[in-house]
C-alpha cells in the first residue's frame, strides 16, 4: 500500500496526548536487523522476540498495533516527531535515553559479552571479563548509539572503537577480518556470529558485563507525555509475565529465561 | 524548540577532524582520478580502437550505476572471497579508509575521463592543423598545444566534478570512515541532537565548497585572461553532471 | 541459474527493491521538473526577490551533501510541519512524511536545482526573434511565456532533462539512509542473510545499468522526435 502512495501521502492524525480507548491503534517501531530479538524474514515480514512480545503486549492491551521498521540511530527522533508510538527493539533503559523519552517496565535483561576469535589475545582479568587492556590496540567493533558503545569507549581505553550503522555490518566486518573483537548482547552475538557460516572460530570472552553504561535492562521506548501508554504497557508486561504468555516467546527463542530476576 | 549552541561549540573539534578527514579523501582521490583520466580520456579521444571502446564500457558502468553500490561492491563484495583476503591487498581493503578512496578514485576517473575527451575534442581544430603544418610531431601536438587547451576548456567542467567528489565523500560514512558526516552521526548518537548537527555540518560543507568553487573560479581567470570576456562553450558532459 | 536469481530465496526482495527504485525515481523526476520550472522562472525574472530565493536554492544544493539534506529533510522536517501545524490548529497533530514521500521531494528537491539550470539554458536559447516578433504583435508577457516559450523549451530542455533523469535514478540510492527499501536498501539488507555480498550488490549493479539503458533510449528517441540534432560539434 505504502508503495503506491504518491507525493501528497501526508497522513494527518489528530491525536492529543494518551487517548485510552479500547480498539486504539498504536504503531510500535523496531530495527529489524538484531536477529534474534527483531529481524527481517525472507518473506519480508518483521520477526524475533521483541516483535512477538510487543504482539502478545498489544493483545493484553487490546490495542490494534502495527509494527514498522526504523532505522537504529534514527530510533529516538523518530519516536519524538510522531512517527510511531512506542518502540520495542531491545532498546536498553539508560539514564541518558531517559532524559529524552520514558520506558516501561524491562523486559528483558540480558549480559553484554566481547565476542571475539578463538586465538585473540585477551587476557581474561578477576572479574571474569577481560581486562580493559587486553583491547590496547584492538579493534573493537560495536553499534552505533547502543550502551555497547557508549561502554567500550568509557572502558577500553586504548582500543580503537569502530562504529557501524547496524549490528549484521558489525557482525559481517568481524567474520572478515576487519574488527578484532564486538562487544554487544550475548545472544544478538551468538545469533549473529556463532551460530552464523564460519562462527566456529569465535567465541564469547568472559561472562558478560552489566550494569554502568549497559542500563537497566531492555524496556519499550515511549515519548515522556504518553503517561497512559506507559501505564498500559506496564501492565500488559506485568499480565504477560503473570500468564505464561512472556515463558511461551521466551522459550521460543532462548534455552534460558531471559528476564533477569526482578528490576535492581 | 531550543536551539544547543553549546552542544555545537564542543563538538567542534571533533567535528573539525571529521572535516579533515573530508579534506583528506576528496585531496587525494581527486588528483589520482585526473592522473588515470588523462591518458585514458586522450585514448577515447584519439579515434575508435578497440582501446577507446574498453575505456567506454568503464566509463559506462561506473557513470551507470549509483557510487553507493561501487563502494558497497568493494568494501562488502571483495571479502566474500578468501581469495582476496588472503592476498596482499587486504591489508588495504580491510580498511574503510581505503575501500572508500579506491571507489571516489575509480569513480572520479571514470566522469573525468568523459570531461577530458570532450575538452580534447573542442580544441579548435585550426590550432592543431597550424601546429602540424610547422611540422610538430603528434606527440608534441599533443604536448603543446591539444592539451593546454584541453585543460582550459575542461576547467569549469572539472571544478564541478571537484565540489561533487567533496559532496560524495559524505557517503564513505556508511563503511565506517570517521569523516565529517560519519563524526556528526556519533555526536547525534549520544547527544540526541540531529539538527542542531545535521545544519552544523551542511554549513561547514557549504563554506568549503564556495571555498573551492572560488579558488578554481581565480584559476580560470588567470588562465583565460588572454582571451578576456568571450565565453568559453560549455560542455555537456560537464554541465551539472552528479553522481 | 536458478539459484542465481533466488539468493537463498531471497531474491524476490531485489525484485521489489527495482518497482520501488523505479517509482521514487519517476515520482522525483516529476517534481524536479516542476521546481526546475519554477526555479528557472525565478531566476530569469526581472524581481530580485525571486532572483535571489532561486539563486539561494542552487547554492544550497550545491553546497551541501544530499545525504545530509536528506537526514535534515527526514528528521527536521516532519518536525517542522508538526509544530507548524500544531501552532496553526492549537492542537497536539500528527504529520508523518513517510519515508517514500521524504524520499522523493529531497531527491526531487535536490535535483529540481539541476533541472533549474537546464530550463533556464533552455528557456535562453529560444530564438530571441520569435519573442519579439510576438511582442510586437502584441501580447502579454504570459502570452508570450505560455504561447511561446514554454512549447518550445521542451526542445531544448530534452537533452539536460535527460542527463538529470539518469542521475536522479542513481541518486535514489541515498534514500536507503533513512530505511526506504528501494534497490540498494535491499541489497544492503540481503547481504548478511544470504552470506553472497558480491553476487547481492553485482545483481543490483546491473539492474541500475538496465535501468540506465532504457533512459537513455528513452531519451534519445525522444530528441530526434523533437527535432534536434546533436548537441555537440
Amino acid at each position: 500500500m505504502k508503495k503506491l502512495s504518491i507525493l501528497m501521502s501526508a497522513a494527518i492524525l489528530a491525536l492529543t496526548a494518551g487517548i485510552a480507548n479500547a480498539g486504539e491503534k498504536i504503531v510500535i517501531a523496531t530495527e529489524g536487523a538484531y536477529a534474534p530479538f527483531n529481524f527481517v524474514a525472507s518473506d519480508g515480514s518483521l520477526q524475533g522476540f521483541d516483535v512477538d512480545i510487543a504482539k502478545a503486549l498489544c493483545e493484553k492491551m487490546k490495542a490494534d498495533c502495527t509494527i514498522v521498521k526504523q532505522d537504529w540511530d534514527g530510533m529516538i527522533p523518530a519516536l519524538l516527531a510522531k512517527k510511531f508510538d512506542a518502540i520495542a527493539a531491545s532498546m536498553s533503559i539508560t539514564p541518558a535515553r531517559e532524559e529524552k523519552i520514558a520506558f516501561s517496565d524491562k523486559y528483558y535483561n540480558t549480559p553484554a559479552v566481547i565476542v571475539a576469535r578463538k586465538d585473540a589475545k585477551i587476557t581474561l582479568g578477576a572479574d571474569g571479563n577481560p581486562t580493559p587492556d587486553s583491547f590496547k590496540g584492538l579493534r573493537v567493533g560495536v553499534q552505533r548509539s547502543t550502551i555497547h558503545e557508549n561502554y567500550a569507549r568509557a572502558h577500553f581505553t586504548g582500543a580503537e572503537i569502530v562504529v557501524y550503522d547496524t549490528a549484521d555490518n558489525a557482525n559481517l566486518d568481524l567474520t572478515n577480518g576487519r574488527i578484532d573483537a564486538r562487544m554487544d548482547d550475548i545472544l544478538a552475538l551468538q545469533e549473529g556470529v556463532i551460530k552464523a557460516a564460519g562462527g566456529d572460530q569465535y567465541q564469547v570472552w568472559g561472562k558478560g558485563y552489566v550494569g554502568g553504561e549497559l542500563g537497566k535492562g531492555v524496556g519499550v521506548g515511549l515519548r515522556k507525555e504518553d503517561t497512559k501508554l506507559k501505564e498500559e504497557f506496564n501492565a500488559a508486561i506485568k499480565a504477560i509475565l503473570e500468564d505464561g504468555t512472556y515463558k511461551k516467546i521466551n522459550d521460543k527463542y532462548f534455552t534460558f529465561d531471559v528476564y533477569g530476576g526482578p528490576t535492581s | 524548540m531550543t536551539f544547543d549552541f553549546a552542544l555545537i561549540w564542543q563538538s567542534l573539534p571533533s567535528l573539525l577532524n571529521g572535516l579533515m578527514m573530508t579534506l583528506q579523501l576528496t585531496v587525494i582521490s581527486v588528483p589520482i582520478g585526473l592522473c588515470l583520466a588523462l591518458p585514458l580520456g586522450i585514448i577515447r579521444a584519439a579515434g575508435n580502437s578497440w582501446a577507446s571502446r574498453a575505456i567506454y564500457c568503464y566509463t559506462y558502468l561506473f557513470r551507470g550505476t549509483p557510487l553507493l553500490i561501487q563502494l558497497y561492491m568493494i568494501y562488502y563484495g571483495l571479502a566474500q572471497f578468501s581469495l582476496v583476503k588472503s592476498s596482499f591487498f587486504w591489508v588495504f581493503l580491510r580498511e574503510g579508509y581505503w575501500c572508500s578512496l579506491l571507489a571516489f578514485v575509480l569513480n572520479t576517473a571514470a566522469y573525468t575521463t568523459e570531461i577530458v575527451r570532450g575538452a580534447i575534442q573542442n580544441v579548435s581544430f585550426g590550432e592543431v592543423e597550424a601546429a602540424r603544418a610547422i611540422g610538430m610531431s603528434r606527440g608534441l601536438v599533443l604536448r603543446r598545444v591539444v592539451l593546454p587547451q584541453a585543460f582550459r576548456i575542461m576547467l569549469p567542467a572539472y571544478s564541478n566534478e571537484v565540489v561533487l567528489m567533496l559532496q560524495a565523500t559524505s557517503i564513505a560514512s556508511l563503511v565506517t570512515v570517521m569523516d565529517l558526516t560519519g563524526v556528526a552521526r556519533v555526536i547525534i548518537a549520544k547527544s540526541f541532537a540531529p539538527y542542531e548537527l545535521f545544519l552544523t555540518i551542511a554549513a561547514m560543507y557549504l563554506a568549503v565548497t564556495y571555498g573551492i568553487i572560488w579558488l578554481f573560479n581565480l584559476w580560470e581567470r588567470r588562465l583565460m585572461r588572454h582571451l578576456g570576456d568571450r565565453p568559453v562553450a560549455a560542455l555537456e558532459e560537464g554541465a551539472l553532471v552528479a553522481r | 541459474m536458478q539459484s542465481l536469481f533466488d539468493l537463498k530465496g531471497y531474491g524476490h526482495l531485489l525484485v521489489d527493491g527495482i518497482i520501488a527504485t523505479v517509482e521514487v525515481s519517476v515520482c522525483a523526476f516529476l517534481v524536479s521538473i516542476a521546481l526546475g520550472l519554477i526555479g528557472s522562472a525565478g531566476k530569469l525574472s526581472k524581481n530580485r526577490l525571486a532572483r535571489g530565493l532561486a539563486n539561494a536554492y542552487t547554492v544550497i544544493i550545491r553546497g551541501v551533501p544530499e545525504l545530509v539534506l536528506l537526514l535534515l529533510i527526514y528528521y527536521g522536517g516532519t518536525v517542522l510541519l508538526q509544530g507548524i501545524a500544531g501552532a496553526i490548529s492549537g492542537q497536539d497533530v500528527r504529520i508523518d512524511i513517510n519515508n517514500f514521500a521524504a524520499g522523493v521531494l529531497v531527491v526531487g528537491f535536490v535535483y529540481g536545482a539541476f533541472a533549474t539550470e537546464v530550463f533556464r539554458g533552455a528557456f535562453q536559447s529560444i530564438p530571441k526573434g520569435q519573442i519579439e516578433a510576438a511582442m510586437a504583435c502584441g501580447m502579454s508577457r504570459i502570452q508570450v511565456f505560455w504561447r511561446i516559450k514554454l512549447p518550445q523549451v521542451w526542445r531544448f530542455a530534452i537533452p539536460g532533462l535527460g542527463n538529470v533523469s539518469l542521475v536522479e535514478v542513481k541518486a535514489t540510492a541515498i534514500i536507503s539512509a533513512i530505511g526506504f527499501t528501494e534497490l540498494t536498501r535491499q541489497a544492503d539488507v540481503i547481504k548478511q542473510p544470504t552470506h553472497l555480498p558480491f553476487t547481492v550488490f553485482f545483481l543490483a549493479l546491473l539492474a541500475y545499468l538496465a535501468m540506465t539503458l532504457v533512459l537513455n533510449t528513452f531519451w534519445h528517441t525522444l530528441e530526434r522526435r523533437a527535432g534536434l540534432g546533436i548537441r555537440r560539434a
